[in-house]
């Protein structure tokens, strides 16, 4: 079978004050090859703890991740991951930034040199390939970790948030981007994001979450994400349906976030 | 009791610095008016509004402020210029002089009683020379009467006993003695100031003449600004106790760049081990943490009872300065990676080996150039004073030999070359910080 899927997967975190935290419980999810999935819900649901998990970083206390047919167990090429931002290697420039990942599984500059070149002009950022790192936007930074990722051929990317610390206007954009790219390779995608549009937008499936413990609260199918390839994105978030279904995920996350702090004041 | 000491210490402390208050005020006066002028000068020359003033408060935030070049340029022109006044040095205009000592021929009266006779009175009439020169007392009458005048010379800040009843009729033996100095009565620890200076009475009454010492300082206490660049010319071409001026500073230097090396060589892999391996860690720790609080200075009588004077136990010390510092500097920059930076080289299929030398050791340099600039400048420190200590070579065994002939000159002339070469090593290490980790601080 190829493809991810996610098998009763729990996460407990033991505090060294003896308490503990079930950060994820019994969470099952299959995503098909080309899927482009994003995960909403507020914070300290759990999605940075599922996200790294499917990655590698974290064992599960319990439950399974399975990668076209075989476990995971730890980080892999196959496995891409874009965070938030600071991921990014200052002391390499562009390039070399992009190149790392067929750099350091042996291959010469005339096996990926092409390739690079083009991801760079994808997202681009032809003529900042020898810049170093921080003498880029933030937005700029985000097109390069991209590109990274894109350039070690993973079958799925992992997304943490990757436009959280941008403009509402570079966001857009590199929302453009991302459809882009997932319509043009065909990856299996699974983005987190605290955005209700973004997530409408970036999405053919929209896994909502829960907390207290971390858990699929519900999920969608959405039209947006195949209308936004190759438009004007604003012209998607008009379509009638768009508005009906981001006020009720806002509701829904309202609702939860309003339980959070009722919870939270009984505790004190 | 030996609290009671202290307190008596702390009081005095106290006192001297209420004392030096008024000049301090006085300074910082010059620094104020200094700054009315410049900012009256840029008002004239730029008459449009500059809207730079109406920058928000920008407490806090240590970028807005930069360095006015002209004020250093001014605090600096203001230190030679106040040295050269205080030491009445050729390359201050005369009119900034602070007032000399007195120089020249001076005189005073002397009334004296001996046994039998009626009060006399005679003229002393003193030559003070200038540091350097040597004079012979001026020719004088001896004058009528019993009591004859009498002549002596002294040199500027210094003072000299005179025995009037030397050349007098009627001497000690004839119960002479001196009542009073230029009609002023005086008596055996009194004394009368004169027109250019002081005459003081000893115990047993002998006139002692002080000449007018005036506010600028004695060379042996501060010497004037080009006797340190002539003393420097002097020790350059010739050298001081049997080696050149660069003999002694190369050989401070050597002994820093060594012990630095060796420092780095052992501090780094240390820290890495230390930031990468727990049991490292632990093991290290407490050795690490409990040296390092150790100030190297301390350090010195160990290790010149361990190795000796010689250049071992001066590279021992400077090694054992560097090493703490730079073991500490290459641990923070191993445990300060990124997690994410990490987990992302992991997740593009990077080996472990791979993520220590693309990501781990990159990532800490840093940190680590921190850790070097910190060293150097411990080492540069602990260097001079080891040679202040024992050395036969050396900037520290140079100013420290020299201060003890009171050769003041040269003190001054190698702290001043301390500093330059200390800012110099500092400079440079900038200077190799910006080319070799540019993403410095800018993440
Ligand atoms: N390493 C950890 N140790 C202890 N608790 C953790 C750890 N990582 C996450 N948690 C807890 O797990 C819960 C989920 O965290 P996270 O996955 O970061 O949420 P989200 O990304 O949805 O904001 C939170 O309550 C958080 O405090
Ligand atoms: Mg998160």
């Amino acid at each position: 079978m190829s493809g991810l899927s996610i098998e009763n997967l729990s996460m407990r975190f033991d505090l060294p004050n003896g308490s503990a935290v079930q950060a994820l419980k019994d969470v099952s999810l299959d995503l098909a090859e080309g899927e482009l999935m994003s995960v909403l819900g507020p914070s300290g649901c759990g999605k940075t703890t599922l996200l790294n998990i499917v990655a590698g970083f974290l064992a599960p206390t319990e439950g399974v991740i399975r990668m076209n047919g075989h476990a995971v167990h730890g980080p892999d090429a196959e496995r891409g991951m874009v965070f938030q931002k600071g991921a990014l290697f200052e002391w390499m420039s562009v390039r070399d930034n992009v190149s790392f990942g067929p750099r350091m599984a042996g291959k010469r500059e005339a096996d990926y040199g092409e390739e690079v070149d083009h991801l760079l002009e994808i997202v681009g950022l032809q003529d900042f390939k020898e810049k170093a790192i921080y003498e880029l936007s933030g937005g700029m930074q985000q097109r390069v970790a991209l590109a990274r990722c894109l350039a070690n051929h993973p079958d799925v990317i992992l997304m943490d948030e990757p436009l959280g610390a941008l403009d509402a206007l570079t966001r857009e954009k590199m929302q453009s981007l991302v459809l882009k790219l997932w319509k043009e390779t065909g990856k299996t995608i699974i983005l987190i994001t605290h955005s209700v549009e973004e997530a409408l937008l970036l999405g053919e499936r929209l896994l909502v979450m829960a907390p207290r413990p971390g858990r699929i609260h519900r999920e969608y199918r959405l039209p947006f994400a195949d209308l936004g390839v190759g438009q004007d994105l604003r012209e998607v978030k008009k379509h009638p349906d768009f508005a009906v279904k981001r006020e009720e995920i806002l509701g829904m996350i309202w609702d939860m976030e309003e339980e959070i702090m009722g919870r939270s004041e009984e505790a004190s | 009791m030996w609290f009671l000491d202290l307190m008596a210490e702390f009081r005095d402390v106290f006192i001297t610095v209420v004392q030096a208050l008024p000049y301090i005020a006085a300074y910082i006066g010059i620094i104020l008016l200094t700054l009315m002028i410049w900012r009256f000068i840029k008002r004239l020359l730029t008459p449009k509004k500059d809207y730079g003033s109406l920058k928000t408060v920008t407490f806090g935030d240590e970028s807005a402020v930069a360095s006015n070049y002209a004020a250093s340029a001014i605090s600096i022109l203001l230190i030679f210029v106040m040295w050269g006044a205080f030491t009445g040095s050729r390359l201050v205009p005369s009119f900034l002089h602070a007032p000399g000592p007195f120089v020249g021929t001076t005189s005073f009266t002397y009334t004296a009683e001996a046994d039998g006779q009626a009060p006399d009175e005679a003229t002393v009439t003193v030559r003070v020379f200038e540091v350097g020169q040597e004079g012979d007392a001026p020719e004088v009458e001896p004058g009528d009467g019993w009591a004859k005048n009498d002549s002596d010379s002294i040199g500027a800040w210094r003072s000299g006993l005179i025995r009037v009843d030397k050349n007098d009729d009627y001497g000690r033996k004839e119960g002479h003695r001196v009542t009073a100095v230029n009609g002023q009565a005086i008596a055996p620890g009194q004394s009368v100031e004169t027109e250019n200076g002081r005459v003081g009475m000893s115990p047993k009454g002998t006139l002692n003449f002080e000449p007018a010492k005036g506010w600028q300082m004695e060379p042996i206490w501060l010497p004037a600004p080009e006797a340190v660049w002539s003393r420097f010319m002097e020790i350059a071409s010739e050298g001081y106790r049997g080696s050149t001026l660069l003999e002694h500073l190369s050989y401070s230097l050597f002994r820093v760049f060594a012990g630095f090396i060796l420092g780095a060589l052992i501090g780094i892999p240390l820290g890495y081990a230390m930031g990468l391996s727990d049991w490292f860690r632990g093991w290290f720790d407490p050795i690490v943490e409990f040296m390092r609080p150790v100030p190297p200075l301390a350090l010195i009588p160990l290790v010149i009872i361990w190795a000796g004077i010689g250049e071992e136990g001066k590279v021992i010390l400077l090694f054992l300065a560097a090493l703490w510092i730079m073991a500490i500097a290459a641990r923070a920059g191993v445990s300060g990676v990124a997690i994410s930076k990490v987990h992302a080289a992991y997740s593009l299929g990077a080996s472990k080996t791979q993520i220590m030398r693309h990501v781990i050791v990159p990532n800490s340099l840093p940190e680590i150039f921190t850790g070097a600039r910190v060293a150097m400048g411990v080492c540069w420190g602990t260097v001079v004073a080891a040679e202040l200590v024992a050395a036969e070579k050396g900037a520290g065994m140079m100013i420290m030999v020299a201060s003890k002939f009171q050769l003041t000159d040269i003190v001054i002339m190698g702290i001043i070359l301390i500093g330059i070469i200390g800012f110099g090593i500092d400079i440079l290490m900038r200077l190799a910080e910006r080319a070799l980790v540019p993403w410095k601080g800018k993440i």
